[in-house]
């Protein structure tokens, strides 16, 4: 076997290995949000639901905080595909190394685009790595994730006392890990990054007393973004 | 249809379609300055909310729990760069914690 040939099965191997490990990790958060989402109001089958067809984790997680939080329909749907507008450009910059067929297996691949699939093939040695990382990874992501969702949600039913603010301390947790990666100094433009989410989150406590529930949050990012968060 | 339905429905039929629109509208209409803008910048805005709202309000009041020192505990295990899921599990231990002592 020459070093080459065995180089790429090693290569093989390190993405396969990635890519299911990546299913594993985010299952277990995806237990937390099916429960986050029954401790909002939702019900199991919602829960389900948003794992199974929306399966893009911010977003649901901001739907269902959205309606906890007492907001209604338009504010949960806007906050969510806000934050879904990310999957666009991923999409954008997957085309070039996944090639997807047109049709029915475009499809198919478009609902497995999220943060994690995305970084793995990104992250790929070459394309056929990269096809094998996505469609792996984000096999295994859904999976885990629809499966722990269910867990999750069932399990929330019989949370109380002391779980039941375990729970609530969870969510906002969830969010702030969310978001921190962008405040690092890693991210592009950190310090532009820090002042929006600080904006953000000084106008949505300041509007959570004058506006109905959940339209503070929709308000945040249209007030920072008027003050010029992409200005320049 | 409950209005909780619809607004499941409706964002997961939103959020698929912007999946959908990356891998078939031509590059240049998202590399567009506006929209490259609109990508980077509102999830920090929209995620730093959500942890203030779901941190400190309750209906349309603000309130100081545990779940504020949760999201304190949650904050010194990122920046220790401690996993996602131990993170998770620090922040609700906490909140936990402080039910039982309050």
């Amino acid at each position: 076997m020459t070093d080459e040939v065995t180089d790429a099965a090693a290569a093989r191997r390190a993405t396969i290995r990635d890519a299911l490990g990546l299913g594993v990790a985010v299952g277990l958060y995806g237990a937390a949000f099916g429960a986050a989402a029954v401790a909002a109001g939702l019900d199991a089958w919602q829960a389900c639901a948003l794992s199974l067809l929306m399966f893009t984790g911010a977003s649901q997680f901001a739907l269902v905080g959205v309606l906890g939080a007492g907001g209604g329909a338009l504010a949960a749907v806007g906050s969510a595909v806000l934050l879904g507008t990310r999957n666009t450009i991923y999409g954008v910059r997957l085309v070039p190394l996944l090639q997807p067929a047109r049709g029915l297996r475009r499809l198919g691949t478009a609902h497995l685009v999220i943060d994690e699939s995305t970084a793995l093939a990104l992250a790929a040695p070459d394309r056929a790595n990269a096809r094998l990382a996505f469609t792996l990874g984000g096999g295994s992501i859904f999976l885990g994730w629809n499966v722990t969702t269910l867990l999750g949600a069932l399990g929330a039913d019989a949370l109380t006392g002391p779980w039941l603010a375990a729970l609530d301390a969870v969510v906002p947790a969830a969010f702030l890990a969310l978001l921190w990666p962008r405040l690092q100094r890693t991210w592009a433009e950190p310090a532009a990054q820090r002042r929006v989410a600080l904006g953000g989150a000084v106008v949505a406590l300041a509007l959570t007393p004058v506006v109905p529930a959940g339209v503070q949050v929709i308000a945040a990012v249209a007030a920072v973004a008027l003050a010029g968060g992409w200005r320049r | 249809m409950s209005a909780t339905w619809i607004a499941v429905l409706a964002g997961c039929l939103g959020c698929y379609l912007l999946k959908l629109a990356g891998l078939s509208v031509p590059a240049a209409w998202v590399e567009h300055p506006v929209v490259r803008r609109v990508v980077d910048f509102v999830p920090a805005a929209l995620l730093a909310a959500l942890v203030a709202v779901q941190a400190a309000t309750s209906g349309s009041d603000l309130v100081v729990d545990g779940r504020l020192a949760a999201l304190a505990v949650a904050a010194l295990a990122l920046a220790l760069r401690a996993p996602f899921v131990v993170v998770l599990l620090l922040a609700g231990a906490t909140g936990a914690g402080i039910h039982l002592l309050g």
